[in-house]
């Protein structure tokens, strides 16, 4: 299995700690270890190639920040290279001199065209647009009614011909988007393979009828070193003008955005993030390169950390976790603190390894409140030795938060759970691939 | 400060929070409303000139390579990414590339036999037959989303019952819109029976309806198409296991669990493959997609580490592009210039 990209470089460092500067030695065994991280995450070889270069050309040199280790250093260069790859800014879709705004859809088989169409549309609709679907996917059996059938759920008009051929029916699509005043036009393609030439020609008679302005290429996160052939295969024949990157909602690293976004030179525009029609996304390049990294989005929480914690306070309070003593009232404690640090959402989404088991977890803010107000309306005796809570405690701390003495016992097993987990951690599971916890006897062999 | 440090304790309290907030959560929440198979075959005339198309990149690459003759370092990186570019993964590629280096091949040429041997060994001693015990046998297709699941079945239903087996579908792709549908007309054009519930049903139940259902026509096959999932949701893969625990109930054994695996994909394909077999103990793999330049090279990778058999791959859109797995042909159109 895949260990970390910071799990290796910290071993790959762990003799140059200290150290002021990287010199081109390190930086080739970082690099070694960076290459290993990227082709696991499906970026194409040769891609990777030309990436490494210029992580090389900036890192030899550069100066180890006072809190990074120098492998995080590195890490942290490939970051921002990643990011300046995926397109450092906000790609939104082109407005059209006159309307109406035309985007064609295009991509394999099986990528989600069909759903990000009704996708966009909702989004669009959302924004005040008024979007009609357009079904010119005649390969698929029931493409048709798929598409029919999302267009009726989210109220948007869906242009279907069962009989004519494609381009015919793109230029009649036109024709009735212009009388019914739609001001976009979303047109839905079969999915090909990008050598199919007959079918690839199709496309491009589609694409000069409909005189597009935008061409999206929808691309399935999941795609291996295939997706630079299929990029390059739809820029030749479509000329593209963006990639929807979709089922990002699942645990691909989805190198492929990398390889896509690098030989087309086209930005990435949305993310399909999951299978409601609701689920679409702008795309944010640090996340992207984060995940590309299996890293989480380390980076950001360690600043956010920083600017709340001193180094005093973090060791007491890790060190409470780690020997289990860590009870209600510190957990109350920190997680004021944490709270500075944004909503607790969005730091799942920031959590590396271990966290992505989380990641799926729908936080509601209201049941967050609910758990706070049982703590607070426990005495501090009770936080402290939760075993002093009786029944009668019990209903005093449910009726003094509003809750259910149920929701209280609930709290207090969950608590008492995680406190074995901790334990756990601390003798010697790190909660997070990559991490050398202090003091806690884990010393990786490799 | 210990960067380390401060990420355990975020990490560690967040984690805390979340956990403890969704137990209280959950709780909160109500309950929700609760025979040795005919040998399958089909022309294996055509495939190899289909998978001929897709020698591109990586075969003209590998014959540049062989015809250099100097086996220095260079030439075993090279060799290595080759792999890589054909998404074998790059822990399998180095293990493979390595193996061969060790036997010390004097030119090119020899080192291109012995990887082709290398990586057919791979794949050899695998039983790819299809299990169709029980009547009616029951297959189970899975996988992630556009894979192309519905496709597949339609396509081994058709194989079947060219080989004189009658076959009922059931439709439980509940949730996609149309899945049903799509299934339908595959189903006419090769003649078999379809049995769907409502959208929004019980994937669970519309299995169990079209297992009597086979049973009451005498049907030899019921192939249940699944509706497309993420293997990481685990909400999803449970609904999945109710699907499997419901037919393991009635019919006492499934014959065949088929993930259906998309060609195109990289290295997730290893992580689907786990987590589907960990689901519903998955019998086979359909390798999907391989009429373009993709490789499916991740199939080795997941050959090995779940030691589960590809039996199927689709080589085209037409009904008979489904074709039984051979590792030789297989591995000679990954590397044949």
């Amino acid at each position: 299995m895949f260990d970390s990209l910071s799990d290796r470089l910290n071993d790959t460092f762990s003799r140059l700690r200290g150290k002021g500067r990287l010199s081109e030695s390190d930086v080739n065994d970082a690099l070694r270890e960076v290459r290993i991280a990227l082709l696991e995450a499906d970026v194409n070889v040769s891609v990777v190639k030309s990436m490494l270069g210029r992580v090389k050309e900036r890192a030899v040199g550069s100066e180890v920040t006072k809190s990074l280790t120098p492998g995080q250093q590195v890490i942290k260069i490939v970051h921002e290279e990643l990011i300046t790859t995926l397109g450092a800014e906000e790609a939104p879709l082109v407005r059209p001199a006159a309307p109406p705004l035309v985007i064609l859809m295009v991509g394999l088989q099986g990528s989600g065209k069909t759903t990000t169409a009704a996708k966009l549309a909702k989004h669009l609709k959302g924004k005040g647009r008024r979007p009609m679907l357009v079904a010119a996917d005649l390969q698929r059996p029931a493409a048709i009614d798929q598409l029919e059938s999302l267009g009726k759920r989210i109220d948007v008009p869906v242009f279907v011909d069962r009989k004519a051929k494609a381009p015919k029916l793109v230029k009649a699509a036109m024709k009735q988007a212009r009388s019914d005043g739609a001001n976009v036009v979303i047109i839905d393609t079969a999915g090909r393979l990008q050598v199919d030439q007959a079918l690839m020609k199709e496309l491009a008679a589609m694409r000069k009828v409909a005189n597009p302005d935008e061409v999206l290429l929808v691309l399935d996160a999941m795609t291996g070193q295939e997706a630079v052939n299929v990029a390059n295969g739809f820029l030749e024949y479509t000329d593209l003008t963006g990639l929807v990157l979709t089922k990002l909602d699942g645990d691909a690293r989805g190198g492929a955005a990398i390889s896509a976004r690098e030989v087309t030179g086209r930005p990435i525009k949305f993310v399909g993030v999951g299978e409601g029609i609701d689920e679409l996304d702008v795309f944010y390049p640090d996340r992207m390169a984060s995940r590309i990294l299996g890293m989480g989005d380390v980076l950001s929480l360690i600043e956010k950390a920083e600017t709340i914690y001193d180094e005093k306070e973090a060791e007491k309070a890790a060190a409470k976790m780690l020997d289990a003593t860590f009870n209600l009232e510190d957990f109350l404690e920190q997680f004021q603190q944490i709270k500075k640090m944004g909503p607790l959402q969005q730091l799942v989404g920031m959590l590396p390894g271990a966290g992505s088991a989380l990641r799926d977890v729908e936080i509601d803010d209201r049941q967050l409140g609910r758990v706070e107000a049982i703590i607070r309306s426990m005495t501090p005796a009770e936080r402290r030795d939760p075993k002093l809570i009786n029944g009668s405690r019990k209903r005093r701390i449910a009726k003094g938060s509003g809750t259910r003495p149920q929701d209280v016992n609930v709290l207090l097993k969950q608590f008492s759970e995680t406190q074995k987990m901790m334990k756990a951690f601390a003798g010697g599971k790190s909660p997070i691939p990559g991490l050398n916890m202090p003091g806690m006897g884990r010393k990786k062999k490799r | 400060m210990d960067t380390n440090l401060l990420i355990l304790l975020v990490v560690a309290i967040v984690t805390v929070a979340v956990v403890v907030v969704v137990a209280v959560m959950r709780s909160r929440r109500t309950k929700p409303p609760a025979a040795a198979a005919p040998a399958v075959t089909a022309p294996e005339e055509g495939l190899r000139s289909r998978l001929a198309r897709t020698r591109t990149a990586l075969g003209d690459r590998l014959g540049g390579l062989l015809r250099r003759g100097s086996l220095d370092d260079a030439f075993w990186d090279e060799l290595e990414e080759v792999l890589i570019a054909a998404d074998v993964g790059v822990a399998t590629s180095s293990k493979v590339v390595e193996a061969v280096r060790k036997q010390k091949p004097e030119s090119g040429d020899e080192a291109r036999r012995m990887l082709e041997e290398a990586l057919i060994a791979q794949m050899s001693g695998r039983d790819r037959s299809i299990h169709l015990e029980g009547k009616p046998a029951i297959v189970l297709v899975v996988g992630v989303n556009g894979t192309g699941k519905t496709t597949s079945v339609a396509k081994i239903a058709g194989l079947l019952g060219e080989s004189g087996s009658t076959t009922v579908l059931a439709a439980a792709d509940t949730f996609r819109a149309a899945a049903d549908e799509q299934l339908r007309t595959w189903a006419d054009r090769v003649g078999v029976e379809v049995v769907s519930g409502a959208p929004g049903s019980d994937p669970a139940s519309v299995a169990f309806d079209a297992y009597r259902r086979a049973d009451e026509v005498g049907a030899d096959v019921v192939m249940v198409d699944t509706a497309g999932r993420l293997h990481s949701k685990s909400n999803l893969m449970d609904e999945l296991g109710k699907v499997a625990r419901v037919l393991r109930r009635e019919a006492g054994a499934i014959g065949e669990v088929l993930l259906v695996l998309d060609g195109t994909t990289g290295q997730n394909g290893i992580g689907q493959a786990r987590s589907f077999t960990d689901a519903v103990g998955v019998t086979g793999i359909v390798l999907t997609k391989l009429d373009g330049t993709a490789r499916g090279g991740v199939a080795i990778a997941v050959e090995q580490e779940l030691d589960v058999p590809v039996k199927y791959i689709g080589v085209g859109e037409g009904l008979h592009d489904l074709v039984p797995f051979e590792p030789r042909a297989f591995v000679e159109a990954l590397l044949e210039p």
